[in-house]
């Protein structure tokens, strides 16, 4: 049977994806946040999953203002980089795993969560530049990816605790697809920041670290903070944040409090151009 | 009935919620076409003839002629889709954001660089932060407007 054995969180910030690209990561402005993730590139080659699902948030790429799902899962067989604005980013074809995803889509909609099913969409730094951070530039990626979009632009986005419930949805989901697979589940975005108005910039390093805090050792707590609590301290984009609690709903002491999460790397650093950068890695034990 | 709205308390900050996406919709729209090459080549060799394509209001198009990203927003605009105007006059996403602050583009990434904007002061409108409305512009701008 196919089991998460482990979830990594992470920012996405383009500016990111963009000094990976144009060959920035040793310079004295981006050493100290690729730092962050040699620990995790080496993690990954020592732990290489079957299949990635990653989840994180289109940036009015492939969804406009036409349709706005605030929950869409890729069943596609692969999805192209898309061009944002600046080009497509110079990074491998990501690959789908469609009968996963497929089995996901119907095991998740069957326990009351309505996922919109996806066949054909261009993949934004939202779901490459995590890729980056954890492969480094490789001519194809590691493993199968299933895109998990979930809508944190237009207000009112899930909530927390939705998102934590809908984790554990997956969770059983997953453990119900008979063929022997290793899925890791990735949450994405975040921490804080703020790309808008006289207020763009913020930063708030003490919410962030409580945030960690409680993602690791009080999970049910992170869940519970409401829409307004990111606003307010983590920035209006900080409420990006949400979709990390669906990656640790996902994890097996939600569902079996007798089972043991380790977390086994931590990083934190300010700032990736207008935003703080949070990494973390989970092993289920 | 009303429908709760408790972030319009907070100061320099517009949520883009169902209503302002409603408003921005044929703006956001216009900018989503920015996404193909060959409609930013048509939008900069004549930018208010590709405007008037659109169903835009002329306060819409006003804001975005003037590069105002501020105006932009209160007008229904969202950042990620607003961010296509600045990725085809080759601006970054700090650049753009730097903008809505008044602050130049040394003064906005000296603040990052030394750890962001704080929150104190900053979470709830009347408060004396440097987001609040009577502190703009910032930087040296704003040293300007006072002396």
């Amino acid at each position: 049977m196919a089991r998460i054995t482990a979830s990594v969180y992470t920012s996405h910030v383009p500016a990111i994806g963009a000094a990976i690209d144009l060959g920035k990561t040793t310079e004295p402005y981006w050493q100290p946040v690729f730092q962050g993730y040699e620990f995790s590139k080496q993690w990954m080659k020592d732990n290489k999953p079957d299949v990635i699902f990653l989840v994180y948030n289109d940036h009015a790429t492939a969804f406009s203002l036409d349709m706005i799902p605030t929950f869409a899962i890729g069943t596609a067989a692969s999805y192209q980089p898309a061009d944002e604005g600046w080009g497509p980013r110079p990074v491998p074809v990501v690959q789908g795993h469609p009968e996963l995803a497929a089995h996901i889509a119907q095991s998740v909609i069957q326990q009351d969560f309505d996922l919109t099913i996806v066949n054909k969409m261009d993949v934004d730094h939202g779901l490459t530049v995590p890729l980056s951070l954890m492969c480094g530039q490789p001519d194809a990626w590691p493993c199968p990816v299933i895109p998990f979009a979930v809508n944190v632009v237009q207000y009112p986005v899930p909530s927390g605790q939705r998102c934590f419930n809908l984790g554990k949805a997956i969770a059983k989901a997953v453990e119900s697809y008979d063929e022997d697979l290793n899925v890791h589940i990735w949450g994405t975005g975040g921490m804080s920041h703020q790309l808008q108005g006289p207020r763009a910039g913020l930063i708030n390093k003490e919410f962030d670290n409580a945030f960690l805090d409680k993602l690791i050792a009080d999970p049910a707590a992170a869940a519970a903070i409401p829409h307004i609590d990111y606003v307010r301290e983590a920035g209006s984009e900080g409420i990006e944040l949400v979709m990390w609690l669906i990656a640790r709903g996902a994890m097996r002491d939600i569902a079996d409090p007798s089972a043991s999460t380790r977390a086994i790397h931590r990083f934190y650093h300010v700032p990736a151009s207008n935003t703080a950068v949070g990494h973390l890695i989970l092993e289920n034990r | 009935m009303s429908l709760d709205k408790p972030y319009l308390d907070v100061p320099g900050t517009t949520i883009f919620d169902a209503e302002q996406s409603r408003k921005g919709y044929h703006l956001n729209q216009f900018c989503m076409s920015l996404m193909q090459a060959a409609n930013r080549e048509r939008f900069k060799a004549d930018e208010r003839a590709y405007l008037d394509e659109w169903a835009m209001t002329e306060e819409q198009k006003q804001a975005v002629l003037a590069r105002d990203l501020n105006r932009c927003i209160a007008a229904g605009g969202n950042i990620y889709f607003l961010a296509k105007i600045g990725a085809t006059d080759g601006k970054s996403f700090q650049q753009m954001a730097g903008s809505m602050t008044g602050m130049t583009e040394d003064e906005y990434r000296a603040m990052m660089v030394a750890g962001g904007r704080s929150v104190e002061g900053n979470r709830v409108i009347g408060e004396d932060g440097n987001a609040q409305a009577h502190h703009q512009p910032q930087g040296s701008a704003g040293q300007k407007v006072k002396a």
